[in-house]
């Protein structure tokens, strides 16, 4: 079963589209910002279990407003019993706080509830979080960038990295204009889509070299395709795989895991998109040709 | 790359199977006194996560006081006369006359110097020099402030670990991040706060007379009574302090009904005290915590015996707390909570249900995948996903590494991607298939043509996961953790478990035709 799919002509017309989706991330990300968590803003996170049929989150909220703790948001979390209760708070050193809060929300409050997690980040705390964040995303780029670099002719480092920093920034414009939060778990779904977004990238590479050292009479436009179709198929099932792996993760992984799995699978689904669309028409951009691998073998 | 000697697959199967061994003693209670297990991670097992930075203002700019009276009789000593010596903020002023700066230049340079000492070890002083005319301006240069925050943060983790283990929580983990930090991982403890309030507290005590005279001079300062309010002037001079307590315990006094702290003295401080109470009768002797008096009995015979009591409107609780804070001695500095993260019990077990019913899901779904879309090979691919995942769990169990929720999301998407490797060959297989009628040479070609790829792909994923695990911080590093070995297991069970099974599907089926669908 050959399969000759004609990819290359849609090169143009997507370019075009992946571009607008980068502007639009662009203008989310610099005009509405990303919705920072606890770990990178600094504050209080609580986790509440309320236990009653269907609570009501105004009387929650009310609650809590009651309580002098500046401005406050409460979300449902998961199911209808648990909410999280989120707040600034730069003292973190009074070591009855929680103990007063829990008092005076059960004054407040007729229905049981329990804390099922506290979590207090210092300002300090949090600045150094989002910084060494940043240094992580940005190190793993540039660790990919060497190792293609060493790895492959310079067209293609160019074509991978821009393929990375494709699927980085729509990944992280969607987390924006979908206001989710930004917290240390997606960092580290940041930095795997990196792994793996470069992985998928590689494969084809690793064929479109092989094809130019082989043909010598197939342009860099037609050989990419022959490539893409020629990998298609491990593309398709490593990319289903995967993506079932976090599909089971984001339905049944519980509330704490789904971002994570979101990022992720926008990831897999970006990085899948751009190995073929946006790795290999820089290629043909850059009129890669026999010549530019057998250099190297030299 | 078909062919395997006997040897090796012996070596392989024992290996396999001791992993399986391996990782079946974390479902298995065998009671063995070494028996390795995976430790789960606070957000699985519930607990708390303390971070404590220490405040070390106070104690260097105490250690600059100290320095100025050893800069001030070292000169006396050596008989060079100081103009003016003075501390201002951080800076050691010294003025001296213009004849002498060289010399004085040469002494704090000197490698030798027991006045700026360090030099041999730290190939630095541990004061900066820098002259300004005839006064020197002596900074802590950056060594001295380490070593000052180094010592102080030792004699802290020990106070820390006094307190809690006093209070008795569960295996608590103690560790020293950086030159001010003490992380503290309490599992298990589902409410900190008791473990916050004791810590919170420096515990310095100090017994102090009431000054004799009424208005406030060098040697006094006016501190408050916590209980009433009421102001006293006390003396500067401290008769006995913390360090000199050896035991206290909450009593009942049987006299008044009230709860109070009774305490023993060591020797210095049980002469010391009974020479201060004999010479100040009728006085008031203020008992001084943390900069707050607790109480000021009025002294009316001498104590001799070396043991007293405190007492100030305790209940039972506040007075066992100040006994165990005097037991564990003061804190060289204020410890400040810098970062808190509590993950109660129930939510630690729902965490982990999620965790394992999505990895059976995740599993189950692969698997059926793999085995519509290839058949016997997808069979071959999936029972070496088994044997990746029993190794991963070996190879953690070995390395005795935290399991945190995020770490089984890795072990999940492990599940998903470690096919990547089988399914990279069969495409390749089936390639070389449609070329090379002999299936032998085909699989041969199939599986050394891959190899590069698979390798290319690994190592980028595995760049990212060692970036994330020296990055990241509390759970985020167990995913990196789980990641970086799946990635390894995947590597050695593609190339050796499932490359063995090809080679003895296909030598069974040398003359039929294989197809991979």
């Amino acid at each position: 079963m050959k399969k000759d799919y004609k990819f290359n002509q849609y090169y143009k017309s997507l370019n075009v589209f992946s571009i607008a989706l980068i502007l639009l991330s662009l203008i989310f990300l610099i005009f509405k910002g990303l919705n920072y968590g606890v770990d990178f803003k600094g504050g209080t996170l609580i986790e509440i279990r309320v236990e009653t049929e269907k609570p009501d989150i105004e009387v929650l909220r009310s609650s809590f407003n009651k309580m002098n703790l500046g401005k406050i948001s409460i979300k449902n979390f998961g199911s209808d019993n648990d909410f999280v209760v989120k707040f600034k708070r730069d003292e973190l050193n009074d070591p009855e706080f929680i103990e007063n809060l829990q008092r005076n929300l059960s004054q407040e409050l007729t229905q049981d509830f329990s804390f099922r997690r506290v979590e207090n980040v210092g300002p300090k705390v949090s600045s150094e979080l989002l910084k060494a964040g940043v240094t992580a995303i940005c190190l793993s780029l540039m660790a990919m960038l060497i190792y293609i670099w060493i790895r492959f002719e310079w067209q293609f480092s160019v074509g991978a990295i821009a393929a990375l920093f494709h699927d980085v920034i729509i990944t992280l414009g969607i987390f924006s204009a979908l206001g989710l939060e930004i917290n240390l778990s997606i960092v580290a779904a940041v930095l795997t889509i990196v792994g793996y977004s470069m992985n998928d990238t590689v494969v084809i590479y690793d064929r479109v070299r092989e094809n130019l050292k082989k043909y010598s009479d197939i342009k860099i436009f037609d050989l990419t395709n022959l490539s893409i179709n020629e990998t298609l198929s491990r593309t398709i099932i490593t990319s289903s795989t995967t993506l079932l792996a976090l599909l089971s993760i984001f339905f049944f992984g519980g509330e704490i895991l789904k971002g994570f799995s979101l990022a992720m699978i926008l990831g897999v689904i970006l990085g899948t998109y751009s190995s073929i669309f946006i790795a290999n028409p820089l290629l043909v951009f850059f009129k890669v040709s026999q010549k530019t691998v057998l250099k190297e073998d030299n | 790359m078909l062919y395997f000697s006997k040897l090796k697959i012996t070596l392989i199967a024992l290996f396999t199977l001791f992993m399986v061994m391996v990782s079946s003693s974390n479902f298995l209670d065998l009671d063995l006194d070494k028996q390795k297990k995976i430790k789960l991670g606070l957000d699985l097992q519930g607990g708390s996560y303390l971070l404590l930075e220490l405040d070390n203002e106070p104690v260097i700019k105490q250690k600059l006081q100290s320095k100025l009276l050893e800069i001030k009789d070292y000169f006396k000593k050596n008989k060079i006369k100081i103009l003016r010596l003075k501390l201002d903020d951080k800076l050691i002023k010294l003025k001296v006359s213009k004849d002498d700066v060289e010399k004085i230049s040469e002494i704090f340079s000197d490698k030798e110097s027991t006045i700026n000492p360090y030099y041999f070890q730290y190939k630095a002083h541990q004061l900066d020099v820098k002259i300004n005319g005839d006064v020197f301006n002596l900074e802590l240069s950056k060594y001295g402030i380490i070593l000052i925050k180094n010592a102080s943060l030792d004699q802290a983790i020990e106070i820390v670990r006094k307190r809690v283990d006093e209070v008795g929580t569960n295996e608590p983990n103690i560790l020293k991040r950086g030159n001010d930090r003490i992380l503290l991982e309490l599992p298990g403890l589902d409410n900190p706060d008791r473990i916050k309030s004791l810590l919170g507290k420096t515990a310095d005590l100090a017994f102090r007379l009431e000054s004799k005279s009424s208005n406030e001079s060098f040697g006094t300062e006016k501190l408050k009574l916590i209980e009433t309010g009421e102001e006293l002037l006390l003396s500067k001079r401290v008769i006995i302090s913390g360090d000199n307590l050896v035991d206290a315990s909450p009593r009942m006094d049987s006299m008044n009904n009230q709860t109070v702290v009774s305490f023993t003295l060591d020797r210095v401080g049980s002469k010391r005290f009974a020479q201060a109470t004999k010479r100040n009768i009728g006085t008031r002797l203020a008992i001084v915590l943390d900069g707050q008096i607790i109480s000021a009995p009025v002294i009316r015979d001498v104590i001799a015996g070396g043991s007293g009591q405190i007492s100030g409107g305790f209940t039972f609780q506040s007075a066992t707390d100040l006994a165990l804070l005097l037991r564990s001695g003061a804190l060289p500095a204020p410890l400040n909570i810098i970062e808190e993260r509590t993950v109660g019990p129930d939510l630690g077990q729902d965490s982990i249900n999620a965790g394992i019913l999505s990895l059976i899901i995740g599993f189950l779904l692969v698997i059926g995948f793999m085995t519509l879309k290839y058949r016997i090979f997808g069979i071959i691919a999936n029972f070496t996903l088994i044997i990746n995942l029993i190794l991963l769990i070996s190879i953690l169990t070995l390395l005795e590494a935290t399991l945190t929720l995020p770490g089984i999301a890795g072990i999940i998407l492990t599940v998903g991607m470690a096919v990547d490797a089988n399914v990279l060959i069969f495409e390749r297989i089936k390639e070389e298939t449609s070329k090379e009628k002999n299936n032998l040479i085909a699989f041969d070609n199939g599986y050394s043509k891959s190899k590069i790829t698979i390798l290319d792909a690994n190592i980028t994923t595995i760049i990212a996961a060692i970036i994330l695990f020296i990055f990241g911080s509390g759970p985020v590093k167990g995913f990196s953790i789980t990641l970086c070995v799946g990635i390894l297991t995947t590597l050695f069970s593609v190339f050796f478990i499932a490359r063995l099974l090809t080679s003895i599907y296909v030598k069974i089926n040398k003359n039929k035709e294989i197809i991979i669908k």
